[in-house]
C-alpha cells in the first residue's frame, strides 16, 4: 500500500499509444494543434485565394460558399489570411519556446548543480525580468528595435527564459539528493555528466508540458503584439492585425472580428489541452488523483 | 458481545480484491495485534473500520462496533463515532498535522467538535491530554505549530488528537514506523498506559512481529488480504501452527550463517583499510538575528575509528545522531569541516573530484530505498553498469555486459534481468540490483546506509544472507549504518555506537549489545525490540 | 518574522536597482543618438542641440544615470517633450485612470475565480465540476482584446447599454466613471479569472490528498468542514503565488485594453510615448510599473508569511 514509485516509468510504445488515447485531453488538444499545424503547412501550397491579392470589389462581403469566411476591407479571402496568418503565430511562439528552453534550461540546471551565489545571483536576475511585466517589455523592445516578426519573436523569447530557468532549476534541485544521484557521484560522475544522464532525462517530461503552455502563451503574446501593430508587418497576415483592422468595421461587419479570433481560442485551446493531457500522462502523482 | 466485531470481511477497489473473507474481534480494554508484509491489507482493514476508504472501495460482510453496524451506517453516524468513541493514530507523524495550526487548535478542534465545548474548556482539556502525552506546558504550549516540533513531538499531537475524547476503540496504524527505536519504546508505552487506564481497545497494526509480541493480547496474522492465523500472542507464536507464522517468526529472527567471524580479528595487524581521524562536520546554524552570524551546528564531533579490510562493522545510532553525514563524508559525497579521512593509506577527504576517481573505485553505496535508488528511465544494465566509469579503461560493449551479468550473478539475479528497468522488480530485488551495483568494481569497502530497513521481514532475511554471503566470499568490508539492532547482531563483528554527533562506546558487537556501558548504548539496546525477549516475559507472566 | 521581511525588502530593493540600471542600459545603447531619435531625421541642428542640453545628453552616462534614479526617487521624472509638461504630471492625471482599472479587475477575477475553483475542487468529477472546468479551459485560450471587442460588439454596439469606449473623467462623477470602466474590467478580468480558477481547483485537490486532511477527517469532521477549515489555509499558498504574478499581467495587459477602449491610462500613455518616442515618459512609466510589481510581490510574500507560519522564520 504505502510503497509505489513515484516516478514516471518509461513504456513501451505500445503502452504510450494506449495511455493517449485513454486521455481525452490529449486526445483533443493533439488533433486540434495537429490540425492547425496541418492548415499551416497547406498554406504554404495552396490557400483557397491569393491573400496578396487585392480584389475591391469583393470588400467586406459576408459569409458565402466562395469565401467561406467572408473577405477584409481590401477583398481577401478571410480563410486564406487565417491559413497564412498561423504560420506567423506558430513560428514566432515555436521560435520563442526554443530560446527561452535554449537559454532557460542549461541555466536552470546550473544553477540547481552548482548552487551558492551562481544560484542565489541566477534567482535574483529572474525577479528582476519577472518584475517587468512581460507584454510591456515586449512593446518596449519592438518600439525601440523596430517591429517585425523578428523582434517579436526575441521579445517575447526572452520572457520565456526565466521561466524555463525556473522550472528546470526546481526539478533539478528536487532530484540531486536523490539516493541514484548520489550513486553516481560515487560512480566518480561530475556535475555536467550526471546532469545529462540523470537530471534532464527526468525533467524532461515537465519541460515539456511548460513548452506546451509557454506556446499557447505565445500565440495569444503574438495575437496582442501584432494588434498593436508591432508584430508581422503588412502584406504578411496576422491574426491579430486582422482583429486591430476589424475594430473599426464592426459594426458593418462583425464577421471580421470573430473568425481570426476564433483562431486563436482555438489554437491556444488545443495546445493547452495538449499540455493538460500530457502532465496527466507523464506525471503519476498526478494520475492517482484523477 | 465484543467492541469490534468484523465478520466475513470483503473489500474491492475496482476490480481488484483487497481483503478477503476477514474475521478479526476486539474486546473492551484489550489490545489487538494486526501483523503482515506490505500489501497483506492490514491499513485497508483499519481505514474499513473508520470508513475513511478510497472512493472506489466497496466492502461487503459485516463490521460490527459497539453495536452499531459500521458498513450500513450513514455518513452522520460515521462523523459522530469518530474522533469520539474510535481514534486513529496514523503512520507518518511528519505529515499528518496540518501545517498552518496550532497543536492546541488540532487538538481542541475534535474536543469542540464532539461535545459544543466553548474555546476555553476546550482548550483546557486539550492542554490536559497534551500534557497526558508527555507534552508539558512549561516546553509546548498549545500554540506551538507543527513544524516547530520533532517527528516523536507530533506523533505525541497525533495521540492526543485521537484519545482526547476517551474513544472505546484506539487505532494505530504503524504508530512508531517512522520513529527511531528510542522514540518507538517511549511511544509504544504511552499507547499501552493510555489503554490500561481508560480501558480502550486498540487495534495496534505493525509490521514488527517484536512490537506486537510485546503490546499484544491476541494477534491476527494477514497475508494477501486474508487471515492466515489468529489467537493469543504468546501461544501463537511459540507454537507457530501456521507454517506462514513460523516463516515470519523465523525471518524477523534471522542471523546468516558467517563463516569470517573470526578471521578479522587475525589480521589486526595489518594497516587500517579504512581510518577516520578526528572528523568535524559542521553545518551553518539557523540565522535566529539579522546581526548575529548564527553558532553553526556540529553534525559530526570529533569522530575516529578504523576499519580493517574484510571487517564487517555496524554503525548504530538515533536518528539524527550523525551516522548518515559519516557514511556521506566516509564516501567522500560530503567534506569533512575538520579531520582526515583515509582510505588504504590516501587521505580521500583532501583529494579534488579528479583525483579521487581511483579511490572511488574501492568503495561503493548501498541506500535504505529500494525505489529511489535507481534512475527510473534507466535499463538495470546501465544502472549496474554506472560504477565501470571509474576504470581507467573503458570497457567494451560486450565487457560491459559480461562484467553486469557477473555482478547480477553474485547477486542472485539472473543476467536477462539487465535488459529490464528497475519498476519491474520488487523491493527485494532492487535491492538486490543495489548490491550489484556496489560490488561490480569489486570495492573493498561498501558502506550500506539502512540497507534493509524498508523492506520485508522474509526479504530482509535474504538480502542479510546476501550480505553475509558476499563478505565471506569476496572479502569486502562493510560499514553497516543502522538503526536496528537486530541487524547489526545479524552481520558485523564490531559496533560503533553514536550518540549527538560522537562514538560513546564501541567493542565486538555480541559484547557491546549483551553489555552496553554508555547510556545511549543502553537506551538503544533497552529500546529494541526482541521476540526471544517478549515471548519470554508473556510465557513467564502467564506461568 | 522580521529578519523575514528584511530579506523580502532587500530583494525588493536589488530588483529595483537592476531594472533602472536596465532600462536606462537598453534605452541608453539604442542605435543612434537619442535625440536624434526622438526628433527624427529631419530635425534641424537646434533643436536638436535643445533637446541634448535639455536631456542633460552631454554629461557623462553614470552621471545622468545617477541624476535619473535620484530625480525618480524625489518624484522628479523628467519632462516630456511631446507633451511638454512634467512626466510626473502625466503620470498623476493616467494613474487615477489604470489604477482603478486594475483593482476593480483584480477583485472581479478573484471574486470569481476562487470561490468557483474551490466548488469544483468540492465536487470533483461531477458535473458541476466539469463544466466549470471546461469554461475555465476556454476561457484561458481567450485573449483579452478579441473579449473586449465581442464585449463591445454586444453591449455597445448591439445592447446600446455602455459606450464603446473612452473616459468622462472623474469629474463627471463616480458613476460613469465606473460605467466607462466596467467593460475594459471585465475583459482583462475573465481570461485571468479562468487561470486562477483552474490553479485554485488543483491546489485544492492536491491539498485535500494530504495526510492532515485524513486525520483531521478521523476526528468526526465532515469533508466539508475539513475542505474549508483545514484545505483552504493550505491551499491558498500557491493562489498567492499566481494572484502575484497576475499583478504584473493585469498591468501590462492595460497597455492592450487601454488601446481598445481609447482609455487615458498609463498603459495607454506608455505605448504612445513609445510609438513617439518619448523616452522620458517610457522610462518613467517603465519604473513606475516595476516598483508596484515589486510592491506587489513583497506584499505577496508577507501574505505567505500570514498563511504559512513555517515561513515566519528567516529563509
Amino acid at each position: 500500500m504505502s510503497m509505489q514509485p513515484l516516478s514516471a516509468e518509461p513504456t513501451g510504445w505500445r503502452a504510450l499509444v494506449r495511455m493517449a488515447f485513454a486521455n481525452r485531453s490529449f486526445l483533443v488538444g493533439f488533433i486540434i494543434t495537429a490540425l492547425i499545424a496541418a492548415m499551416a503547412l497547406v498554406s504554404f501550397v495552396w490557400t483557397p485565394y491569393d491573400v496578396t491579392h487585392l480584389v475591391v470589389a469583393d470588400r467586406m462581403k459576408g459569409l458565402s460558399a466562395e469565401h467561406p469566411f467572408g473577405t477584409d476591407h481590401f477583398g481577401r479571402d478571410i480563410l486564406s489570411m487565417i491559413m497564412v496568418g498561423s504560420r506567423n503565430s506558430i513560428a514566432v511562439a515555436l521560435v520563442a519556446v526554443g530560446i527561452g528552453m535554449g537559454i532557460g534550461v542549461p541555466l536552470g540546471c546550473w544553477a540547481a548543480a552548482r548552487g551558492g551565489w551562481i544560484d542565489e545571483a541566477l534567482m535574483r536576475f529572474n525577479d528582476v525580468v519577472f518584475a517587468f511585466p512581460a507584454l510591456l517589455s515586449a512593446v518596449m523592445i519592438t518600439a525601440i528595435f523596430g517591429p517585425g516578426a523578428i523582434n517579436a519573436i526575441i521579445a517575447i523569447g526572452i520572457f520565456n527564459v526565466p521561466v524555463f530557468a525556473r522550472v528546470a532549476r526546481a526539478g533539478a534541485l528536487s532530484l540531486w539528493p536523490r539516493e541514484y544521484v548520489l550513486a553516481a557521484r560515487a560512480s566518480g560522475k561530475g556535475k555536467a555528466l550526471i546532469t545529462i544522464e540523470h537530471i534532464l532525462p527526468n525533467i524532461a517530461s515537465i519541460l515539456l508540458v511548460q513548452g506546451t503552455i509557454q506556446f499557447a502563451l505565445g500565440i495569444l503574446a503574438e495575437a496582442g503584439l501584432s494588434y498593436l501593430g508591432l508584430g508581422a508587418q503588412p502584406p504578411m497576415p496576422s491574426w491579430g492585425r486582422m482583429l486591430f483592422d476589424a475594430q473599426t468595421r464592426m459594426m458593418v461587419a462583425p464577421h471580421l472580428a470573430i473568425f481570426p479570433g476564433l483562431a486563436i481560442v482555438i489554437t491556444v485551446l488545443g495546445l493547452n489541452l495538449l499540455g493538460d493531457g500530457l502532465r496527466d500522462m507523464l506525471d503519476p502523482k498526478l494520475r492517482r488523483q484523477r | 458481545m465484543s467492541l469490534l466485531e468484523i465478520e466475513n470481511l470483503r473489500l474491492d477497489i475496482g476490480d481488484t480484491s483487497i481483503l478477503k473473507d476477514i474475521d478479526l474481534t476486539i474486546e473492551q480494554g484489550e489490545v489487538m495485534g494486526l501483523v503482515g508484509e506490505s500489501g497483506s491489507g492490514k491499513s485497508m482493514t483499519a481505514l474499513t473500520v473508520m470508513q475513511l476508504l478510497p472512493e472506489a472501495a466497496r466492502a461487503q460482510g459485516r463490521v460490527t462496533f459497539d453495536g452499531i453496524d459500521i458498513l450500513s451506517a450513514p455518513e452522520a453516524a460515521m462523523n459522530k463515532l469518530r474522533g469520539d468513541d474510535i481514534g486513529m493514530v496514523f503512520q507518518e507523524p511528519m505529515t499528518a498535522l496540518n501545517p498552518v495550526k496550532t497543536i492546541g487548535e488540532q487538538v481542541a478542534e475534535g474536543i469542540r467538535w464532539h461535545t459544543g465545548a466553548n474555546r476555553a474548556d476546550a482548550e483546557q482539556t486539550a492542554r490536559q491530554i497534551l500534557d497526558r502525552v508527555g507534552l508539558p506546558e512549561a516546553k509546548f504550549p498549545l500554540a506551538r505549530y507543527p513544524h516547530e516540533l520533532s517527528g516523536g513531538q507530533r506523533q505525541r499531537v497525533v495521540i492526543a488528537i485521537a484519545c482526547a475524547l476517551k474513544p472505546k476503540l484506539l487505532i494505530a496504524d504503524e504508530p512508531t514506523t517512522a520513529l527511531d527505536v528510542v522514540l518507538q519504546q517511549q511511544i509504544l508505552e504511552l499507547l499501552r498506559d493510555l489503554v490500561d487506564e481508560r480501558k480502550m481497545g486498540l487495534l495496534l497494526i505493525s509490521h514488527d512481529l517484536a512490537v506486537v509480541a510485546d503490546m499484544a493480547d491476541r494477534i491476527t496474522i494477514m497475508r494477501h488480504g486474508e487471515v492466515m492465523e489468529d489467537g493469543e500472542t504468546a501461544r501463537t507464536l511459540s507454537e507457530q501452527v501456521h507454517p506462514y507464522t513460523r516463516q515470519l517468526a523465523q525471518a524477523s529472527m534471522h542471523v546468516p550463517a558467517r563463516k569470517r567471524h573470526a578471521t578479522a580479528a587475525a589480521t589486526a595487524d595489518a594497516p587500517p583499510l579504512l581510518s577516520v581521524e578526528n572528523v568535524i562536520r559542521d553545518y551553518p546554524g539557523r540565522r535566529t538575528s539579522l546581526l548575529r552570524k548564527p553558532a553553526p551546528f556540529r553534525a559530526v564531533d570529533g569522530v575516529s575509528f578504523s576499519l580493517r579490510a574484510g571487517q564487517s562493522v555496524a554503525l548504530v545510532g538515533r536518528s539524527g545522531c550523525g551516522k548518515s553525514t559519516l557514511a556521506r563524508m566516509v564516501l567522500a559525497l560530503d567534506r569533512p569541516t575538520g579531520g582526515a579521512i583515509r582510505l588504504d593509506g590516501a587521505e580521500v577527504s583532501a583529494l579534488g573530484e579528479d583525483a579521487l576517481k581511483p579511490h572511488r573505485r574501492k568503495m561503493q553505496v548501498v541506500f535504505q530505498d529500494p525505489y529511489g535508488s535507481f534512475n527510473p528511465r534507466h535499463k538495470v544494465e546501465r544502472l549496474v553498469g554506472e560504477p565501470l566509469h571509474l576504470l581507467e579503461r573503458k570497457p567494451s560493449a560486450a565487457e560491459r555486459r559480461e562484467m553486469v551479468a557477473d555482478a547480477l550473478h553474485e547477486v542472485g539475479l539472473q543476467p536477462r534481468d539487465m535488459d529490464k528497468y528497475p519498476h519491474e522488480f520488487s523491493g527485494g530485488q532492487r535491492q538486490r540490483i543495489s548490491i550489484a551495483r556496489a560490488i561490480i568494481t569489486r570495492p573493498r569497502l561498501v558502506v550500506a546506509d539502512e540497507p534493509v530497513s524498508a523492506l520485508d521481514v522474509s526479504i530482509r532475511a535474504q538480502v542479510l544472507d546476501l550480505f553475509a554471503d558476499l563478505n565471506d566470499r569476496l572479502g569486502v568490508a562493510y560499514l553497516f549504518i543502522t538503526h536496528d539492532l537486530t541487524v547489526a547482531r545479524a552481520i558485523t563483528d564490531e559496533v560503533m555506537v553514536m550518540h549527538e554527533g560522537r562514538i560513546v562506546e564501541e567493542g565486538r558487537t555480541g559484547e557491546v549489545l549483551d553489555n552496553p556501558q554508555s547510556d545511549a548504548a543502553k537506551a538503544l539496546v533497552a529500546a529494541a525490540p526482541d521476540l526471544h525477549r517478549a515471548l519470554r516475559r508473556r510465557l513467564a507472566e502467564q506461568g | 518574522m522580521t529578519a523575514f521581511l528584511a530579506k523580502r525588502i532587500g530583494i525588493g530593493l536589488l530588483t529595483l536597482m537592476v531594472a533602472s540600471a536596465v532600462v536606462f542600459g537598453v534605452l541608453e545603447i539604442l542605435p543612434g543618438d537619442p535625440a536624434q531619435l526622438m526628433l527624427g531625421m529631419n530635425a534641424t541642428p537646434e533643436a536638436l542641440a535643445n533637446l541634448r542640453e535639455q536631456m542633460g545628453l552631454n554629461q557623462p552616462v553614470l552621471l545622468r544615470y545617477f541624476n535619473w534614479v535620484g530625480g525618480m526617487l524625489v518624484g522628479d521624472f523628467g519632462r516630456s517633450f511631446t507633451y511638454s509638461s512634467p512626466v510626473i504630471d502625466l503620470i498623476a492625471e493616467r494613474v487615477v485612470v489604470s489604477l482603478p482599472l486594475a483593482v476593480i479587475s483584480l477583485i472581479l477575477s478573484t471574486a470569481i475565480a476562487i470561490p468557483v475553483g474551490i466548488f469544483s475542487a468540492a465536487r470533483r468529477g461531477k458535473a458541476a465540476d466539469t463544466v466549470s472546468m471546461g469554461a475555465a479551459q476556454i476561457g484561458v485560450a481567450i485573449p483579452n482584446f478579441w473579449f473586449a471587442l465581442l464585449l463591445i460588439y454586444v453591449f455597445a454596439v448591439w445592447l446600446r447599454l455602455v459606450s464603446s469606449g473612452g473616459f468622462p473623467g472623474w469629474n463627471a462623477g463616480i458613476w460613469p466613471g465606473i460605467k466607462a470602466l466596467l467593460l475594459p474590467a471585465v475583459a482583462l478580468a475573465l481570461p485571468q479569472a479562468a487561470i486562477l480558477a483552474r490553479v485554485t481547483r488543483s491546489a485544492m485537490l492536491e491539498v485535500l490528498g494530504e495526510d492532515y486532511i485524513r486525520t483531521a477527517r478521523a476526528k468526526g469532521m465532515p469533508r466539508r468542514t475539513v475542505l474549508w477549515r483545514h484545505a483552504l489555509r493550505n491551499a491558498m499558498i500557491p493562489v498567492l503565488t499566481i494572484l502575484g504574478l497576475q499583478f504584473a499581467f493585469l498591468l501590462a495587459g492595460t497597455i492592450i485594453i487601454e488601446n481598445v477602449f481609447y482609455l487615458p491610462g498609463l498603459g495607454r500613455l506608455v505605448f504612445q510615448a513609445i510609438t513617439q518616442r518619448d523616452l522620458i515618459v517610457v522610462e518613467g512609466v517603465v519604473m513606475l510599473l516595476v516598483a508596484s510589481v515589486v510592491v506587489v510581490n513583497i506584499i505577496v510574500d508577507i501574505l505567505y508569511a500570514v498563511v504559512d507560519p513555517r515561513l515566519r522564520i528567516a529563509a
